[in-house]
C-alpha cells in the first residue's frame, strides 16, 4: 500500500460517518425540523453499536443496535418537539447533553474492550488493480452504504411524491396541511430517518473506524454534520462532496503533524473546525441564498388548528 | 340565474374559538352552474366557514350535504375527492418549490405523473391562464402564483370552487379576464362560491349572495339588484360613509414638502425590484397616490422612503427642503416624518411587545419626554399608548395589552393612530387599510384626509384601486420600479391606472 492510498483510505474512512450523519439530518432538516441533537444520537448510536456487537457476536447486528440506539434517541425529540410542541434548538441541544451522559453510563462495561470490526470486503481482481483498487473496491460495506444512501436520497428528495410531500411540509407547512399533508406524521418519520442515519454514523465510529469504545468518542462530528447540512445547501449530493471535503481536513492535520509541518500541533486539530466555520461564513454571505435554498419552516413549531 | 340542482348545502353550522361564535348557525346553499358571493366583515366568519366546508376544519354542530346527501368533509384531500377546489387568498403555495411541483401536491398520486407538465401546459392555455411549470414560484409574482392556484383547481376538474378573495391582488384587467374564466366555469356547470369584499365586482359577477356579520347570516340580498349601499349596510349593520373629504380640499398650492429626485436603487436581491429614476413630490395639504400590482417596487419605494434602504445620494430625497437621501428613519422622523409599513406584525409593531413599548420604538427620537439619556419613561408610554387607543377608537384588551393580541385591523389602528398622533409633516404610508373591515378602513382613510387638510404631505401607496381613487388629490402608477408622473385624480380614469399598472407606460 501507498502512502497516496493510505492516506485516501483514511480520508473515505473520516468521511463516512461525516456522510451518514449528515444525510440524516438533511432529510429531518428538509421537513422542517432542526434536530441540534445529532452529537448526542451519534455517540448513543457509537455505544449502543459497539454494546450490541459485543453481545451478539456480529458486527452486523451492532448495526443495527446502532441505528435502533439512534432511533430511540429521536423518537423522544420526536415527541418533544412534535407532539409537545417544544422548542426545537433548546431540544436539540438537551437531547445532545442527554445522549453524552447517557453512552457513557451505557459504556461504562465496555471500556477497554477490544470491539469487532466490519470487515473490509475484498472483491477478487478489482481490489488488485493498481492505485484504485483498494480505493474503490476494498472498503468495508457501509462506506458503500453510504454513497449508496446518498444516490437515494436525492432520488427520493427530487422523484418520489413522499419526497415531494416532504419537502412541502418542510417549505409551508400551513399550506401543506391545507393540502391534506400529515405534517406531523412526515416530520416525526423524518426526525426517525435522521435518528438512525446518525445512530448509523455513530455505530460506523465503534464498529469500522476505530473498533472500541472510548467515552465522547464522536469528537464533535455531529457538530461538523450539522454545519455540513448548510454547506450543502440542503443538497444530498452536494452533502457527499462536503463530507469528503471535510474528511480531508480532518485527517490532514494528522498527516500535517507527522510530517513536522512547522505550524503548533493546536492549530493543525482546530483545522476542521475552522474550516466548518469559514464555510458557514462564506456561504451565509449570501444572504439571499441563504434565505431561499434553506427550507422555510426551518425551526417552527406546527399545531394544526383544529 | 341558473336553475342547477343544490350542490352544496350547509345547515346550523357553528363553529367556537374559545367563547367566541366564529359561526353562529349558518344555512348556506349553492347550486350547481351558480355564482354565488359570500359577503362580510373581516372576522365576520367567512374563513371559518369555506375552512369548514374545504374540511380543514371541523365544525361543532350543523351538518353538511354534498347532492343531497348527508356528508362529512374530514379534511381538505376528501373535500377535493369529493370535487370541491378551493383558490387560497394567502399562504397556499410553497415558495421553495416549482409550478409543477406546487400542482402535483394537490392532485390524486396518478394524475400527478410524467405527463403533469404538458397537463399544466394545456389547461392553463385553454382558459387564458399561461404558466410555466419548470419555474420556481419564489421569482414569480403574485398575478402569476394565483393563476398557479386556479390552474391547480381546474385539473382537478372541480364541481365548485372556492375563490377567497381573488382579484385582491389583480389589475382591473387581470380581473377582468379572471371573471371570464368563471363565467365560463359557471357555464360548464360548475359552482362558485366568491369571497370578496369589493362589493362593485360581486354586483358584476354574482348570481347571489349571501352576507356574514359576527358569525351570523344577516341577509340574502339578489346582488343584480341591490346597490352597493344596501350591501355595504348589511355588511357593516350601519350606514357607511366614505371618507369623502377630497371635494372639500382645493388643488394643494402649499410647498413641496416630500421630494423624490430620479432614485435609482439596485435591487438587493434576485428578486427584487430595482427603482428606476423615480421622481416625485408630495406638497403640503394634499395625498398622492401610488398605485399598482403587489411585487411592482412598491416595497423597495416604501424603504427608500423611511431610510430603511438609504439611497447612495443624499439629494435623492428631501424633506421639508432637508436633503435626507442618506439618513436614517431615526433623524428622518426628527425632520418631521412618519412612516407605515405594510405588514403591521413584524415591520409597524412587535408582536411580543406590549402597545406602551411598541409606541416607544418609533417615537424615542422625537418625543423627549418618551426617552432621556437612554433610559425609557414607561409611565409616559403608557400614558401616550392609552391616548392612541382612545383617539384612534383601537379596540384592546384591558391594560397595556402585547401587540399580538390585538385584532389586525385594531392593531392597523393603533400603528396609524401612533404616527399620525405625532401630527407629522410628511407621511409615508402603505397599504393603510389591507385587511381592515370596511369601518375600521373608513376611520383611517378620514383620518389621513383630515392630517392633509392641516398642511401635511400625504404619500400613501396601495394596491387597492378604489382605495387610491377615494383617497388622493394626485395619483401616479408604480410597475416594474418605475414610477408613473402623478396626474390628478379627476384627470384620469380606473382604465387609465389599469393599463399603467399592467405596464403600459413602459
Amino acid at each position: 500500500m501507498t502512502g497516496f492510498e493510505a492516506v485516501v483510505l483514511t480520508i473515505v474512512t473520516a468521511a463516512t460517518p461525516l456522510l451518514i450523519a449528515a444525510l440524516g439530518e438533511l432529510v429531518t432538516e428538509r421537513s422542517g425540523v432542526l434536530n441540534l441533537g445529532v452529537e448526542g444520537m451519534m455517540i448513543v448510536g457509537a455505544v449502543t453499536g459497539f454494546a450490541g456487537a459485543q453481545l451478539t457476536g456480529s458486527p452486523y447486528l451492532g448495526v443495527i443496535a446502532a441505528m435502533a440506539g439512534g432511533m430511540a434517541l429521536s423518537s423522544l425529540f420526536g415527541f418533544l418537539v412534535l407532539r409537545l410542541a417544544a422548542n426545537q434548538v433548546a431540544s436539540g441541544l438537551a437531547l445532545t447533553l442527554l445522549g453524552l451522559g447517557l453512552s457513557g453510563m451505557i459504556g461504562e462495561a465496555f471500556i477497554g474492550q477490544p470491539g469487532l470490526k466490519l470487515e473490509r470486503i475484498d472483491i477478487p481482481f478489482l481490489t488488485d488493480l493498481p492505485v484504485v483498487g483498494t480505493i474503490l473496491f476494498g472498503q468495508d460495506p457501509l462506506v458503500y452504504a453510504s454513497v449508496a444512501l446518498a444516490v437515494c436520497v436525492s432520488r427520493f428528495l427530487f422523484h418520489t411524491r413522499a419526497g415531494l410531500a416532504l419537502r412541502a411540509v418542510g417549505n409551508n407547512h400551513a399550506s401543506a396541511h391545507m393540502l391534506g399533508v400529515h405534517v406531523i406524521r412526515t416530520r416525526f418519520l423524518a426526525v426517525l430517518f435522521g435518528g438512525a442515519c446518525s445512530g448509523l454514523a455513530g455505530g460506523y465510529l465503534s464498529l469500522a473506524y476505530t473498533p472500541q469504545w472510548v467515552e465522547g468518542m464522536t469528537a464533535g462530528r455531529g457538530w461538523i454534520a450539522l454545519a455540513l447540512v448548510v454547506f450543502a445547501s440542503w443538497m444530498p449530493l452536494r452533502a457527499a462532496v462536503g463530507a469528503y471535503l471535510f474528511g480531508g481536513a480532518l485527517i490532514l492535520q494528522f498527516h500535517a503533524q507527522a510530517e513536522g509541518i512547522p505550524l503548533p500541533s493546536q492549530f493543525l486539530s482546530a483545522l476542521p473546525y475552522i474550516a466548518t466555520v469559514a464555510a458557514l461564513v462564506i456561504l451565509s454571505r449570501d444572504q439571499w441564498r441563504a434565505r431561499n435554498d434553506s427550507p422555510s419552516c426551518l425551526g417552527q413549531v406546527f399545531v394544526p388548528d383544529r | 340565474m341558473p336553475g342547477g340542482n343544490v350542490l352544496l348545502e350547509a345547515r346550523g353550522i357553528v363553529k367556537r374559538f374559545g367563547g367566541l361564535a366564529a359561526n353562529d348557525r349558518i344555512d348556506l346553499a349553492v347550486h350547481a352552474g351558480e355564482l354565488h358571493a359570500l359577503l362580510g366583515e373581516n372576522g365576520a366568519g367567512k374563513s371559518t366557514l369555506v375552512k369548514i366546508l374545504y374540511g380543514s376544519l371541523q365544525p361543532d354542530e350543523g351538518a353538511v350535504s354534498w347532492e343531497g346527501r348527508p356528508t362529512t368533509v374530514g379534511n381538505p384531500a376528501e373535500a377535493r375527492a369529493l370535487g370541491i377546489g378551493m383558490v387560497f387568498q394567502h399562504f397556499s403555495l410553497f415558495e421553495g418549490l416549482t409550478v409543477a411541483e406546487n400542482i402535483a401536491l394537490a392532485l390524486p398520486p396518478d394524475a400527478a405523473g410524467r405527463g403533469l407538465a404538458d397537463d399544466v401546459r394545456s389547461v392553463s392555455e385553454s382558459y387564458g391562464l399561461p404558466l410555466d411549470p419548470a419555474a420556481r414560484v419564489a421569482s414569480l409574482p403574485v398575478g402569476v402564483r394565483q393563476r398557479i392556484e386556479i390552474v391547480r383547481c381546474l385539473l382537478q376538474r372541480p364541481r365548485l370552487l372556492i375563490m377567497d378573495e381573488p382579484t385582491s391582488v389583480l389589475t382591473p384587467q387581470e380581473a377582468e379576464r379572471l371573471f371570464e374564466t368563471l363565467r365560463r366555469l359557471a357555464g360548464e356547470g360548475c359552482a362558485v362560491l366568491y369571497i370578496s369584499h369589493r362589493l362593485e365586482e360581486v354586483r358584476q359577477l354574482c348570481h347571489s349572495a349571501t352576507v356574514l356579520r359576527h358569525g351570523r347570516v344577516v341577509g340574502r340580498p339578489d346582488p343584480k339588484t341591490a346597490s352597493m349601499a344596501d350591501l355595504a349596510r348589511l355588511m357593516v349593520g350601519a350606514d357607511v360613509q366614505g371618507a369623502g373629504n377630497r371635494e372639500g380640499r382645493p388643488a394643494a398650492t402649499g410647498p413641496v414638502r416630500l421630494a423624490v429626485r430620479g432614485l435609482s436603487l439596485e435591487a438587493d436581491t434576485p428578486f427584487g425590484v430595482s427603482l428606476d429614476d423615480v421622481s416625485l413630490e408630495v406638497r403640503g395639504g394634499e395625498i398622492v397616490g401610488v398605485a399598482g400590482v403587489a411585487g411592482n417596487g412598491q416595497d423597495e419605494l416604501f424603504a427608500a422612503l423611511s431610510g430603511e434602504t438609504p439611497a447612495s445620494d443624499d439629494a435623492a430625497i428631501e424633506i421639508d427642503g432637508r436633503a435626507c437621501g442618506r439618513m436614517g428613519p431615526r433623524r428622518r422622523r426628527r425632520l418631521g416624518a412618519a412612516f407605515i409599513p405594510e405588514e403591521r406584525l413584524g415591520h409597524a409593531a412587535v408582536p411580543a411587545m406590549r402597545l406602551s413599548e411598541n409606541a416607544v420604538l418609533t417615537r424615542h427620537g422625537t418625543d423627549p419626554e418618551l426617552a432621556t439619556g437612554g433610559l425609557l419613561h414607561l409611565s409616559q408610554a403608557r400614558g401616550l399608548a392609552r391616548r392612541i387607543v382612545e383617539r384612534f377608537d383601537v379596540r384592546a384588551p384591558e391594560g397595556d395589552p402585547e401587540a399580538g393580541a390585538l385584532s389586525g385591523g385594531n392593531l392597523q389602528k393603533f400603528v396609524v393612530g401612533r404616527e399620525l398622533d405625532r401630527r407629522p409633516g410628511v407621511l409615508a404610508v402603505s397599504q393603510p387599510t389591507w385587511g381592515v373591515d370596511i369601518g375600521a378602513a373608513t376611520g383611517i382613510r378620514r383620518e389621513l384626509a383630515a392630517l392633509a387638510r392641516d398642511g401635511a404631505a400625504v404619500l400613501a401607496i396601495s394596491q387597492d384601486l378604489d382605495e387610491i381613487l377615494e383617497i388622493s388629490d394626485r395619483i401616479a402608477v408604480i410597475s416594474r420600479g418605475r414610477l408613473s408622473p402623478a396626474v390628478p385624480t379627476g384627470d384620469t380614469t380606473r382604465e387609465a391606472i389599469g393599463l399603467l399598472m399592467g405596464g403600459a407606460g413602459d
